[in-house]
């Protein structure tokens, strides 16, 4: 497990892994926001833990395909497959290696794109719990989604269909948790269910991820 | 003693379907008749809302059928993955589109409701949005199945699918709840009798909800007789090439 994630890890740094890809994609949406909604500073900070949301979703959403499908092309999938560890802990290890390169990445760059949108200075830490809690919630669903669509000609545009309507609780209770932290009021009840959502996707939804990866291994 | 799995079998499928069809087809078309037409003239009109509380007969009956319509994909999904019967895959299947429609038109009635009611058409409401999302659902579950070219590998990640998303959906119903609160009436129907419509619109929108129940379960029979003979004649053409 620890060499697959070692691996998966030097992959997705190296030249050609997409590492960087997803936090440039941040970058780039949180720029174009003021262009399109105009750089008053109040309105700006008040939308400010929504868009960093929303682009942080968007982000790792970019970077899903990538999950399975080198190794569905070149075959080292089938090879896991046939390996002594259970495919279960594949999709964890997986959803995993793509939390480190794309989802922490983002967790810290969040905090310093607030600046650019004029994010309150209490609104900091809120936003970094609640993203720092929710992307592993991204990139668990994420790998279902890539499981899903895995063996797939175009499924980047499906995958993105059918991955997007999974992510609206996260989404709902990230966001809030965001919002009110950079309203100055309590966060403890939405950074709760945040977490709920967190744990149990990541303690349930690998055996989907399995099953539904066996059954395109088939 | 004959069970409900003899129906898995394709041709019994077809054959008690089809005796049923016409029957069902009918009482749905009467139930619609009848209901909507005694909604729509015999009822007195609201002292609030005038006659625009008359769309009730179509948005209930179809918001009711948007959620059924999932429950009962979920079911065939899970008899699918359990039992292995490829009439209930083809079912779930079939419902998915009924579904998403009863989706639209519980949206789109409720659009055309809301306006002169709330003076506004959308609203960011849990109820409307959830409704929303479900949709999305429909829309994802219906791509996945069309985009893969082998039938049992769709028929396996749909059923998968399925079963997720209805957890996601319950998930993101309570979570909307939790997000905004809403515009929306409470329940119209509820088995506590207290909260219920008054009876002169409650029971023509009974027989209404009955005829959506039967032209959805029509419907239904409808489309997954269709694919069964589509599946059928994919099959024979594969062995007239063969041979």
């Amino acid at each position: 497990m620890i060499a697959l994630l070692i691996r998966d890890l030097k992959l997705g740094t190296r030249a050609g892994g997409g590492f960087g890809l997803g936090l440039s994609f941040f970058l780039i949406v949180v720029v174009l926001v003021p262009f399109g909604v105009g750089p008053e500073m109040g309105q700006l900070s008040a939308i400010a833990p929504g868009i960093l949301w929303v682009g942080a979703l968007l982000a790792c959403l970019l970077s899903l395909d990538r999950i399975f499908a080198l190794d569905w092309e070149d075959g080292s999938l089938d090879l896991l497959a046939t390996s002594p560890l259970p495919m279960e802990g594949v999709a964890s290890v997986k959803a995993l290696a793509h939390w480190l390169t794309t989802g922490l990445p983002l967790v810290l760059a969040a905090p310093v794109l607030g600046v650019l949108l004029n994010l309150p200075q209490a609104g900091i830490w809120p936003l970094i719990w609640s993203l720092g809690l929710g992307t592993p919630a991204l990139s668990v669903i994420g790998t279902f989604g890539a499981a899903l669509t895995v063996g797939l000609k175009r499924g980047g545009l499906l995958l993105s269909l059918l991955v997007l309507p999974l992510y609206v609780p996260t989404l709902i209770f990230g966001a809030e948790v965001a919002r009110r932290g950079a309203m100055g009021m309590e966060i403890a009840t939405p950074l709760l269910m945040l977490a709920g959502i967190t744990c149990g996707t990541i303690a349930l939804l690998p055996f989907a991820s399995a099953a539904v990866l066996r059954v395109n291994l088939r | 003693m004959a069970s409900i799995w003899e129906y898995a079998n394709p041709k019994k499928f077809i054959e008690t379907t089809d005796r049923l069809l016409p029957w069902l087809s009918v009482t749905a078309l009467l139930c619609l008749v009848v209901g909507l037409v005694w909604g729509f003239f015999f009822t007195p009109d609201d002292y609030k809302q005038g006659s625009t509380v008359k769309i009730i007969y179509l948005h209930v009956p179809a918001a009711l059928m948007a959620i059924n319509a999932w429950m009962m994909m979920l079911v065939a999904s899970l008899i699918w993955i359990v039992r292995r019967h490829h009439v209930s895959a083809l079912a779930a299947r079939a419902a998915a589109p009924v579904g998403a429609m009863m989706t639209v038109i519980a949206l789109a009635t409720g659009a055309i409701w809301g306006q002169p009611m709330w003076g506004t058409w959308w609203a960011w409401d849990p109820r409307l949005t959830s409704f929303l999302i479900l949709f999305l659902f429909y829309l994802g579950y219906m791509a996945l199945w069309s985009a893969i070219e082998n039938d049992d590998t769709a028929a396996d990640l749909t059923s998968v699918l399925c079963i997720v998303g209805s957890v996601f959906a319950v998930l993101s119903r309570y979570a909307v709840n939790f997000w905004n609160q809403g515009l929306h009436q409470g329940a119209s129907l509820s088995l506590d009798k207290e909260e219920n419509v008054a009876d002169v619109f409650y029971h023509p929108l009974l027989v209404s909800i009955a005829g959506f129940v039967l032209l959805f379960v029509a419907l239904v029979f409808l489309r997954t007789q269709t694919e069964i003979r589509a599946r059928r004649m994919r099959a024979l053409i594969a062995r007239e090439r063969l041979q």
